[in-house]
């Protein structure tokens, strides 16, 4: 029979649909509700390599891994109702961070929908709020279709997460399978085309400033657009500072990256924010992690705002100029007209902050001469292990902060974090995915001891999969970021935030994980090398002081003019 | 500062777009005053007509929110003022006081409403018009007991001469194939 026509079930038509959008890989977790589609990838598993996570939060997380890895979208199979609800956390998240997923869930049969089945949640109205996009399949006739346009809606213009809920009757059905994939959709619009006019505008404005400053984000990872964002700042010589999720979009040694963004971002690029005559927004949202006090931010800059997503222009800070479209495209008009410049003694500027947070804080937290383990010396060794070329994954806290401040990267797509929720748990299961989406690179994935026991179960995945990431919990038995504002914002009334904690080696030993914990300096080191040396995953326990802060801080509705060096 | 703002959108006619477009009042905690959805001239197009009362800042920021979601076509606002908009309401009185005196005839004629029905124990007026003149109907016709009341959602039409959807398609259409 002709393979075009050949009679399948609605089950088989999803795995055959998802080998038509080239995925290899699918996290899941089966369940009543999607055993059809269970049954029929049973017989593809020489084509798509499905991971059995432990928990539906855990696949999505891995799944978003991967994405961000990769750049194709993650996809996920959970069952009704309470799989389904597992989900949702993960697609917040994935809405927020704007990754790319296409979530497959089981629904009850079609005759039971609205009839509190069991398993059943009304699933399309749950993550309505949190989707990109979804769509309830109940004839199988409708699958090849809706998956096609799952994939265009969740990876083109601002990416995001789609759901398909596929009623179980749906699934057994036979249909005639013919796939065709989906290149538009009428009422969408996922990119526009650069206005010569704006760009004209836009170069003026950089060429005759005095003191631009790019802030890049996201966008310039999603749209491939690094090589263009360092031809542009190396053409205008125009000092740029990152975002957390636009983290190593540019090489960390590069002569203009002058840091980070954000509350506890660097202190040059805090401050600069409010010194700069141009200021030139490269596919990012001015979240408020990033701005502190609005009426304090960037008031005496004229605005370039460079974003795919128009509900993005004028949200949070007026754009003078908006360049809608794809960052690589509007980058690339943008380089050809501006001049040719260097900013050097605005540069210095920069450097000489940089000097001055270097002796408040970065010594201490790199090379530290107190007694007991820092966070950031373990990060910088972590790094060194891996010649600066590792994929970071952290979870959320203060190991976030001081990995995403003192990792090093020098390739794009290597670092997955949780930015927009700031997820706790995100951590290991994002590491899976990433490492799967990465076989060959090393991926770190530094986590604190209170978000490592959100999700800990994955380490079962781990093990079962041989996933080779290396974990390094940095344990100071707190809820360390938490911690930190009890102690400064809530006269040190530590209300709740203290850890019992398991013994974390054991643990890792039970599900087969080689573990080692290490509270000394001198063995550090040793412990870090021996760790990346090890084939396959491996955890590793650092002792860290107990009350360490991470600074420079930008406090809750200060400016970022009013960054803290110290308490 | 808080006014009336129409919002109009274009949507496919698709499950579940309601809910969405909804849920981008209720996140901001903004009500919505009325709303009217209906096929549009075109088969499968829907038309939402949702009033709020927020300032323009804010009423711009949502309507940004509606058109970014994948199933809309095009989203806009309007002052009260900037379009031609209408409601009808329905006004069911006993017949007995129709039949009592003239005196609701005379407010039917007064307000250009018309009797739609009627029967031994009621009879159903309807009038169209703005809210308030819809209430001012009410508030007379209460006088005699006015037995039910319902009022629908605004519909609104732009000053513009012609409904430019089957044109904004073919443009979208051609958007969508400039893309590169």
């Amino acid at each position: 029979m002709d393979k075009a026509t050949r009679t399948i079930t609605g089950a088989e038509a999803v795995i055959k649909s998802l080998l038509e959008e080239g995925v290899d890989t699918v996290f899941g977790y089966p369940g009543g509700a999607i055993m059809p589609v269970y049954d029929a990838i049973y017989d593809y598993q020489n084509q798509i390599n499905h991971i059995l996570s432990r928990h539906e939060q855990g696949l999505i997380h891995a799944a978003q891994g991967y994405a961000r890895v990769t750049g194709k979208a993650g996809v996920c199979f959970a069952t009704s109702g309470p799989g389904a609800t597992n989900l949702i956390t993960g697609l917040t998240d994935a809405m927020m961070d704007s990754t790319p997923l296409v979530c497959i869930t089981g629904q009850v049969a079609s005759p039971l929908l609205g009839t509190d089945a069991f398993q059943e949640a009304d699933v399309i109205g749950l993550t309505m709020p949190v989707t990109k996009w979804n769509y309830q399949v109940t004839n199988a006739s409708e699958i090849p279709e809706a998956i096609a346009k799952a994939f265009h809606i969740a990876s083109s213009g601002r990416p995001g997460p789609v759901v398909l809920d596929i009623a179980k009757d749906a699934q057994f059905q036979e249909i005639d399978f013919q796939y065709e994939k989906c290149t538009k959709v009428r009422s969408y619009v996922p990119s526009h085309n650069v206005e010569p006019e704006s760009v004209e505008e836009a170069a003026k404005l950089i060429n005759s400033a005095k003191k631009p400053y790019v802030l890049f984000g996201q966008g310039v990872i999603l749209s491939g657009a690094e090589q263009e964002l360092k031809e542009f700042v190396e053409k205008t010589g125009i000092p740029a500072a990152w975002t957390l999720l636009g983290l190593s979009a540019l090489p960390t040694d590069h002569p203009l990256n002058v840091g980070m963004l954000g509350m506890h971002g660097n202190y040059g690029p805090n401050v600069k924010t409010n010194e700069c005559d141009l200021l030139i927004a490269v596919g990012m949202r001015f979240d408020d992690r990033v701005t502190g006090d609005l009426s304090n931010y960037a008031k005496q800059a004229k605005v370039i705002h460079i974003e795919i997503d128009p509900a993005e222009i004028n949200k949070i800070v007026p754009a003078d100029v908006a360049l809608l479209g794809d960052a690589k495209k509007v980058l690339t008009k943008l380089t050809a007209k501006v001049e040719a410049n260097s900013h050097e003694e605005w540069l210095a500027e920069f450097r000489a902050c940089d000097k001055v947070e270097f002796e408040k804080v970065i010594e201490k937290d790199l090379y530290p001469t107190k007694e007991k383990l820092t966070m950031g010396e373990a990060i910088r060794m972590a790094a060194e292990a891996t010649n600066n070329d590792a994929v970071l994954v952290t979870d959320v806290g203060q190991q976030q902060m001081m990995a995403s401040r003192y990792f090093k990267f020098s390739q794009s797509r290597s670092c997955v974090t949780s930015g927009g929720l700031g997820t706790m748990g995100f951590g290991i299961p994002a590491a899976m995915g990433a490492k799967i989406g990465q076989p060959d690179r090393h991926v770190v994935c530094i986590v604190g001891d209170g978000g490592f026991q959100m999700t800990m179960q994955e380490l079962g995945c781990i093990a079962q999969y041989n996933i080779g990431v290396k974990i390094i919990i940095l344990n100071n038995n707190f809820l360390g970021m938490v911690r930190q504002w009890q102690q400064l914002f809530f006269d040190r009334r530590y209300s709740f935030t203290e850890l019992q904690n398991p013994n974390f080696v054991k643990l890792s030993e039970a599900f087969g994980i080689p573990a080692k914990r290490v509270a000394e300096r001198d063995n550090l080191q040793g412990a870090i090398e021996e760790m990346i040396a090890h084939e396959g995953p491996y955890l590793l326990e650092v002792m860290v002081e107990k009350e360490d802060n991470v600074f420079p801080m930008v406090p809750t509705g200060a400016s970022v003019s009013n960054i803290l060096l110290e308490p | 500062m808080a006014q009336e703002f129409i919002i109009s959108a274009y949507t496919e006619n698709h499950i579940g777009l309601l809910n969405r477009i909804t849920i981008i009042f209720t996140r901001r905690k903004v009500n919505i005053e009325s709303l009217t959805v209906s096929e549009s001239a075109i088969k499968g197009v829907s038309k939402f007509t949702i009033v709020v009362k927020l300032s323009e800042e804010k009423v711009k920021k949502i309507v940004q929110q509606i058109e970014k979601l994948v199933e809309v076509l095009k989203a806009f606002y309007h002052t009260n003022d900037e379009m031609i908009y209408q409601e009808v309401a329905l006004y069911k009185v006993p017949t007995e006081e129709l039949t009592k005196s003239n005196q609701i005839e005379k407010l039917v004629r007064q307000h250009s409403a018309r009797i739609l029905e009627i029967t031994k124990d009621y009879t159903v007026i309807e009038k169209t018009g703005h809210k308030e003149e819809t209430q001012v109907l009410f508030e007379d016709l209460n006088q005699f007991g006015v037995l039910q009341f319902i009022r629908s959602g605004r519909i609104a039409i732009t000053r513009s001469p012609i409904e430019k959807l089957s044109v904004f398609l073919k443009q979208r259409d051609a958007e969508l194939e400039s893309l590169d």
